[in-house]
């Protein structure tokens, strides 16, 4: 029984919020690597073009709620993904066409490119700001617990409850579906191929007559279905703060780069090393050990490695020791 | 003389832009704007060092400054005897443990081969140093943080002159570009930006976390200052005399004692905070000078041409026998600890270090908006970039104001679009700055007052 408390304890505390963020992050990741992979910079925008997605979210939700359109237990803003993407991308093509684009057939250095994509960064801020402000926003509505912890408790008998929130589960199954459709997408068909290609080597793909314009256009679209999703579903989880989006750029780039930065699959598992790595190290395991170990072994501090403070520098360290040790990232990075 | 026409033009323009601001909002404002140009431009010119001369791209500005900053609390602050009495001793000891974490993992790499055993004692060194860290030190920053936690709850400093600080803060700075680079310069351009910019985060949460170090979040306030304190200048005689024989013609025209005794002590209140920011021009106009003339002379010696080589050909260079790996490192040091006397001198200047406002839009994306605008690899372009980049950071708001009210005068007030608007202008300031940095990248990518290469 002891054993099981402890287990429904890690999965309540560490394994279920890990999951949720580590699909959060998943999907910034693989915006991250596909940007890197095929259009080969490093693009600093990351967490201001997932925060402009998710802002046209919130934005359609309220005017939903408005009119009285909802998803009944679900919430509204699942509803108004697909337009926001719409718009996302409209932004994302309109700052390729002004902005990038001209780099790109300069065929500037990657670093000139980081560095256009920080003024991007700035642009997209400002907009963010000056439509919707600052603040701290939650937009979540409908059914909040699929599973509450009393229940469990009276269903189970057990002494530890277990919660699962709607929007963990959401998170988890949404990106799921979005990840293997990408996937399916860009193995399976002959423009997944052909951007695959275009990544891999342009100078052969152009030469078997790629169209180079079509693989940059599908890029961004991918990358701003991916974004808003990302970005909406982080925000459902937690709430919609423009600085904190800023400031997710980094853990995103950690796991990113963990994972082989342009291998969108390790870019997919480099999420949860860096969500898991983060929860794991913080997490205080006293009482854990209080559940399986016997009376008398029972530790009397926290049992905590690092403390929640150091949340984002875990994920840092492990991005430096990988940096260190495996430089191209744990699943070998550039084979998109 | 015509070779610098463009230097000295640009730099008229800065300097009148600052003395309008003095003319039509306050004097104090001009020179508080003025002071923190000074302060970005040096930060401009340590990034510059490493991006224009060396080509390494650093976006760990951010914590080389919160460094820098420390460094000022560690030297001038004086020491809380209470709290090193409960817990300096084991503190210390952390610091030997750490130290001889080092030196035996060093060690243990240079004298046993490559092997997986090696891997697994490297591991065993640090994680056990790490725990007999934890356990010494746990109790100890306990009591630490416990002595006075309002006012103190931290080691405190030295009690040193703050000016001092100044150097410490670049020594700091450059022992962490050490690690830093040691680490990560090999890395290509990119990784390099995103592996520095995660480092510098790391760097500031210790900062921000560490309360027996330097308060953590609570901040410390009321450093030193290396120049005098407004309330004792206006208790001085010769002081008030300075301001009333100045003003004498204005106070001639009142005829009444009392309200001439008024208009006084306002003039010497406005005066005394106008002389405090200038003699704190002084020293940081002296900083930025000094930088100058050394980062001028190193651009134009051997060793600067050395290091455009490398910027420029890292494979030529390399087999005209430079040690290029060896040279990034320096500069690498060499920039940092530049930037990390700016950060002292920011603390300095503030009075107070607060690690919380240490983000990397304002301390690591900003600075480099500076050097690419500036002039990458110009000494004169990175100090313009760093005083017109800061002079429209502050300003972007009053000007933004200043064109909403212009395109919305013909609505009225109650407007909901017109409110919003003015609500939002101090979210212009990004815009402008974005799209300045995007102009600049397009049409003029080597910057206001780009690099020039004298022939010797």
């Amino acid at each position: 029984m002891d054993f099981l408390n402890a287990l429904i304890l890690l999965l309540n505390y560490t394994i279920i919020p890990a999951l949720t963020y580590g699909s959060q992050l998943a999907l910034g990741a693989i915006f991250v690597t596909l940007i890197y992979g095929v259009l080969r910079f490093a693009n600093f925008a990351t967490g201001d073009m997932m925060s402009f997605g998710t802002m046209f979210a919130v934005l359609f939700t309220y005017y939903f709620q408005s009119l009285g359109i909802s998803l009944g237990v679900l919430p509204t803003a699942l509803l108004t993904i697909p337009f926001a993407i719409v718009m996302m991308i409209l932004y994302m093509l309109t700052i390729d066409k002004f902005v990038f684009s001209y780099y790109r057939i300069k065929k500037s250095p990657p670093v000139q490119l980081a560095m256009v994509s920080v003024g991007v960064m700035f642009v997209t801020q400002a907009i963010i700001r000056i439509i919707i402000g600052p603040f701290d926003r939650r937009f979540l509505d409908g059914e909040k617990f699929i599973l509450k912890a009393i229940e469990f408790k009276e269903m189970t008998g057990l002494n530890e409850g277990l919660t699962i929130k709607s929007t963990q589960l959401i998170t988890i199954i949404v990106t799921l579906i979005v990840v293997s459709v990408m996937f399916w997408f860009l193995n399976k068909t002959k423009t997944g191929t052909s951007m695959r290609a275009y990544s891999d080597n342009e100078d052969l793909a152009l030469l078997s007559g790629i169209d180079p314009k079509k693989v940059v256009m599908l890029t961004w679209i991918i990358a701003g279905v991916l974004a808003t999703v990302g970005g909406v579903l982080y925000g459902l989880d937690k709430s919609y703060k423009p600085f904190v989006y800023f400031n997710n750029m980094l853990p995103i780039f950690a796991a990113a780069i963990v994972g082989g930065i342009g291998n969108p699959f390790g870019a997919f598992l480099g999420g949860y090393v860096v969500a898991f790595g983060e929860i794991f190290i913080t997490y205080a395991y006293k009482k854990f050990f209080t559940y399986i170990l016997p009376e008398h072994l029972e530790p009397d501090s926290l049992m905590q490695l690092l403390s929640t403070d150091y949340k984002f520098a875990v994920s840092f360290s492990i991005l430096v020791v990988v940096l260190l040790f495996r430089p191209s990232g744990i699943f070998k990075g550039k084979i998109l | 003389m015509k070779k610098y026409l463009n230097v000295i033009a640009a730099y008229s323009i800065m300097l009148l832009l600052i003395i309008l601001v003095g003319i039509f909002q306050s004097w104090t404002i001009a020179l508080t704007i003025f002071n923190y140009c000074m302060i970005s431009a040096v930060m401009t010119m340590g990034a510059n060092i490493q991006w224009g001369y060396a080509g390494l791209i650093n976006f760990g500005i951010m914590g080389y400054t919160a460094l820098g900053g420390l460094a000022v609390v560690l030297v001038s602050v004086a020491p809380v005897p209470e709290a090193w009495e409960a817990g300096g001793l084991n503190m210390m000891f952390c610091i030997l443990v750490i130290v001889g974490i080092v030196f035996s993992t060093r060690y243990v790499l240079k004298k046993i081969k490559k092997s997986k055993q090696r891997n697994y004692l490297v591991a065993a060194i640090i994680i056990g140093g790490l725990i007999l860290i934890r356990i010494i030190s746990g109790p100890a920053i306990e009591s630490i943080e416990a002595v006075e936690p309002a006012k103190t709850g931290f080691l405190g400093g030295l009690g040193m002159p703050v000016l001092f600080s100044w150097i410490v803060g670049g020594i700091f700075a450059g022992g962490l570009a050490y690690v830093v680079g040691k680490i990560a310069l090999g890395l290509r351009a990119d990784y390099l930006a995103i592996a520095t910019l995660l480092i510098a985060e790391i760097v500031v949460s210790v900062i921000k976390h560490e309360d027996w170090l330097a308060r953590g979040v609570k901040n410390v306030i009321g450093l030193k200052r290396p120049v005098p304190y407004e309330v004792d200048l206006q208790g001085t005689p010769w002081f008030i005399n300075l301001v009333e024989k100045l003003h004498a013609g204005k106070l001639n025209l009142i005829n009444s004692v009392t309200e001439k005794q008024d208009v006084l002590k306002q003039l010497v209140i406005d005066a005394s905070s106008v002389y405090v920011k200038l003699c704190m021009a002084g020293l940081f106009l002296s900083v930025v000078i000094a930088l100058l003339i050394i980062t001028q002379k190193a651009l134009y010696s051997p060793w600067g041409r050395k290091m455009r080589a490398i910027r420029d050909n890292e494979e030529a260079a390399s087999a005209m026998g430079k040690n290029i790996v060896k040279e990034h490192l320096l500069i690498f040091i060499l920039g940092s600890a530049v930037v990390g006397i700016a950060g002292a001198m920011m603390v300095t200047n503030d009075g107070l270090f607060t690690p919380g406002s240490y983000r990397p839009m304002r301390y690591t994306f900003v600075i480099w908006v500076m050097v690419i605008v500036g002039g990458t690899g110009n000494n004169f372009g990175a100090i313009l970039g760093g005083f017109f980049v800061w002079f429209l950071w502050v300003q972007a708001a009053p000007i933004a104001l200043f064109l909403i009210n212009l395109f919305t005068a013909h609505l009225p007030e109650t407007n909901a679009l017109k409110i919003h608007l003015i609500e939002s202008a101090p979210y212009f300031r990004f815009l402008m700055i974005g799209i300045g940095l995007l102009i600049v990248m397009r049409y003029r990518p080597q910057g206001i007052l780009p690099e020039k290469i004298i022939k010797q």
